[in-house]
């Protein structure tokens, strides 16, 4: 835009001099929080520790080796645990998730009341992370793997819940139209033309975050919520450090089974 | 059979689809509704079965006044008027015999429906209207796999299966090629003689609307513009549905009619 | 489905065709799913009379959200908010910025195949691990406080950043790539004029997603020492404050609640 006359002379420059100086004050903005956060975080550091990190690292992992290859017997139960914390949770944040889903969706709830108590539930299982659900939850109802499966349901809620609405929001409308005006009633509509449109959506977003808990579920026993967290806290405070690596081992190989799973039945599904 | 009068939309941007449109429709007549994009055609067929609620004005089908219908009498009432969409509109997830089935919804109830236990009679129909349109062997097929003029085919038995009185029809050609465009054509205008259907269809293509019709109403800015016979299309009365153009090469006699099918 | 239409007689039942066609597989899938949620749940050990005594206990929790206590005795809720904020921002800011790097690399359009390997595998180890376990070591390592928090953080912004970076680069459209190379740019020009372009608007609005998800991580890090107000949260758990944890939790969800708005009007404008 800014062919600029200077001294007689046109010059071409990608910005005019008002938009250069607005970007010049938010780069010196945002440089200055960047400091300026720097700064709060340094002021609380141990500079002594930092410096020493390279030192303890090498220690660390000098004990790391070789895993105790023996302490897998002890380690099939919570594996297990691990898995069983997330499929569930999972089953039970999916059978809560489509509900509140098609509560929340503009296009199958008008009511803009129930519309909003989706919302509401959608955005407090979201803020939540699952480590502090179990917290909660591990007060609640004790340490344990049921403390893990519902902290897991409750975060998995409201991240399936939004990815399903908006894909209900999404739907192609003249299908729904098409069945509206065969003299289908309210539930027929909703079997006939919403349904068959997002439930490869509903499938997907379910063995997404089946995977995604996997991962979660390995770390909630560091608060007491069963699963494989358990054996890796009390290894952590035990310095046992030949099983720490053997269970790093072990969550890395989980994961990518499920990754690999995951991938598989979606592409069955989908 | 179908008389609007006075058919007045005026959607909530404030934006006036329909001028008091008043039609009178005898039964077993078919006819093609033409104009420009955006004169109202779509609007005035969704406010016949209320897709589109109309803003004032009557819909009297059968001597049932239809605007002032309670929700379930409108259901009811539905169930006597199919549609044809532009896009197909077919359920694209669902197989050919689910979609064509989906046209008995209002008579069957949810749980019959939620389980696809249609009554016999129901799937004997969907068999023979599916092999009336040549397409019983894809009755299992996902609908998304049909081609467009095979889609547009299996929208016409879903209609058809509601075993309407009026068929409403929103321009049944728009994503089709022209010699496709033909055949689903020739396949309405056989369905509703076969079955003395009345039938309203939208359609943008004047040659088509000649030759496939037997009443054309010219619609420009929500307002009745031409009503008579294909033939009467002059480029005088074509230039008063669209505009200024050079017509003369559009127009086709209506008895040239079916020698000159791959002429496109 | 016979055929039959030669006599005119049509069949007169219809039954859909099951999702899954060989019905040995559909039937190991059936009965594998139950016997599986069957041992699942057996092995779960649901003690129906631990969560009945717990139902007062969750009900003192419940109670204690109203009203909750933002009064903060000891002076440190609003500084562990303010904690994760910072920690949120600098990790945001140090991730991406190595995030860049290796996102290029990752590409494989881009990299030649040893950087590329050595890129993708950074990436998957940074992924593989929540950021939490990150976190352990990274306290470990560096004692507590939100320098640990800061590292982990950092690291787990590598994964997500650099992986999305890499894959919008490699579907970024070949043709504009090549013109630009046509032009007999070097490298960096190249990447400048024909990449940047194509890349930044979405990445723009993932650094402000992964901001938000940053600052979420870091009410979680606190929990095992690394700083922020997961520290605060979980203090007043054990001492059984439940008020003050109450008014915790409500500032989280609110200042998530409110980062989300932000980034999803970000993205909208940047777009």
């Amino acid at each position: 835009m800014p062919a600029i006359t200077n001294n007689g002379i046109e010059t071409w420059r990608l910005r005019t001099s008002k938009e250069q100086w607005i970007r010049w004050v938010c780069w010196l903005i945002g440089l200055a929080v960047i400091m300026y956060a720097w700064q709060m975080i340094s002021e609380k550091t141990v500079w002594f520790f930092v410096t020493d990190a390279p030192t303890q690292a090498a220690d660390i992992g000098s004990r790391m080796v070789p895993p105790k290859w023996s302490y897998m017997d002890k380690l099939w139960k919570p594996v297990w645990d691990t898995i069983n914390i997330a499929t569930i949770g999972t089953i039970i944040a999916m059978v809560i998730a489509v509900p509140v889903a098609f509560a929340t969706a503009r296009n199958t709830t008008p009511n803009i009341v129930v519309r909003t108590i989706g919302l509401f539930i959608i955005v407090s299982s979201r803020s939540v992370n699952s480590l502090i659900w179990a917290l909660i939850l591990v007060f609640i109802l004790g340490p344990g793997v049921l403390a893990g499966t519902i902290a897991i349901g409750l975060r998995s809620i409201g991240f399936c819940a939004k990815l399903i609405y908006e894909s209900i929001e999404e739907i192609d409308h003249t299908q729904v139209e098409a069945i509206e005006a065969t003299g289908a009633s309210g539930p027929q509509k909703m079997i006939f033309g919403i349904l068959p449109q997002v439930l490869p959506t509903i499938a997907g977003v379910g063995i997404y975050r089946w995977d995604i808990n996997i991962r979660e579920s390995t770390i909630l026993g560091l608060v007491g919520a069963g699963g494989i967290g358990l054996q890796l806290n009390g290894s952590l405070n035990t310095l046992a450090w030949t099983q720490v690596s053997l269970i790093l081992i072990v969550i890395l190989i989980t994961v990518f089974i499920s990754e690999w799973v995951s991938a598989k039945v979606r592409g069955a599904i989908i | 059979m179908l008389q609007l009068a006075e058919l007045t939309k005026k959607y909530n941007t404030g934006e006036l689809a329909l001028k008091g449109v008043t039609l009178e429709i005898p039964k077993g007549q078919v006819l093609a509704l033409i104009g420009p994009s955006g004169a109202g055609k779509s609007t005035l067929i969704r406010c016949v079965n209320r897709l589109v609620q109309p803003t004032s004005g009557s819909v009297v089908l059968k001597g049932t006044e239809l605007t002032k219908l309670s929700s379930s009498a409108l259901r009811k009432a539905r169930r006597r008027m199919g549609m044809i969409f532009q896009e197909y509109a077919l359920v694209e997830r669902l197989t050919v015999m689910e979609n064509v089935l989906s046209g008995r919804l209002g008579y069957v109830g949810f749980w019959r429906s939620y389980f696809r236990k249609f009554p016999r009679a129901d799937i004997q129909e969907a068999y023979r209207l599916l092999d009336r349109v040549g397409l019983k062997h894809m009755a299992d097929k996902r609908a998304d796999e049909l081609s467009g003029g095979q889609r547009q085919r299996v929208g016409i038995c879903r209609a058809l299966i509601q075993n309407p009185d009026l068929l409403l029809v929103d321009e049944p050609t728009a994503s089709l090629d022209p010699k496709t465009s033909r055949q689903i054509m020739r396949l309405i205008q056989e369905l509703c003689s076969e079955r003395g259907l009345t039938a309203i269809i939208n359609i943008h293509d004047v040659f088509l609307a000649q030759m496939f019709s037997q009443r054309v109403v010219g619609l420009e800015l929500g307002s009745v513009v031409y009503d008579g016979k294909p033939d009467g299309l002059t480029p005088e009365v074509l230039t008063r549905i669209y505009g200024e153009e050079d017509w003369s090469a559009t127009i086709k006699s209506t008895d040239e009619d079916d020698d000159d099918e791959e002429e496109f | 489905m016979t055929d039959s239409s030669e006599t005119g007689s049509y069949p007169s039942s219809w039954k859909k065709a099951p999702f899954i066609k060989n019905s040995f597989v559909r039937w190991l899938i059936i009965v594998g799913g139950a016997i599986y949620l069957a041992a699942a749940l057996g092995t779960m050990n649901i003690d129906l009379e631990r969560v009945k005594e717990g139902l007062p206990r969750a009900q003192r929790f419940l109670d204690s959200f109203f009203p909750p206590n933002f009064s903060d005795n000891r002076g440190v809720l609003w500084e562990g908010i303010a904690e994760s904020i910072w920690m949120a921002i600098i990790s945001t800011v140090a991730g991406i910025a190595l995030s860049i790097p290796i996102g290029l690399g990752a590409a494989r359009n881009l990299a030649p195949a040893w950087v590329y390997l050595f890129c993708r595998g950074v990436i998957a180890a940074s992924r593989t691990f929540p950021e939490i376990i990150l976190a352990i070591f990274a306290v470990k390592l560096f004692g507590f406080g939100p320098f640990a928090g800061f590292i982990a953080l950092s690291l787990g912004t590598i994964g997500f950043y650099a992986k999305l970076l890499a894959e919008d680069i490699e579907n970024s459209s070949a043709s504009q790539a090549e013109a630009v190379k046509a032009t007999g740019a070097n490298w960096f020009q190249w990447i400048n004029y024909s990449i940047q372009p194509q890349v930044m608007p979405r990445m723009i609005g993932l650094s402000i997603y992964r901001l938000d998800i940053n600052f979420r991580e870091s009410a979680v890090v606190g929990i095992v020492g690394g700083g922020g107000i997961g520290a605060t949260l979980n203090t007043s758990f054990s001492r059984y404050e439940f008020d003050t944890a109450a008014a915790i939790l409500i500032i989280i969800i609110l200042i998530v609640m409110s980062m989300e708005y932000t980034s999803s009007f970000f993205r909208k404008w940047v777009q």
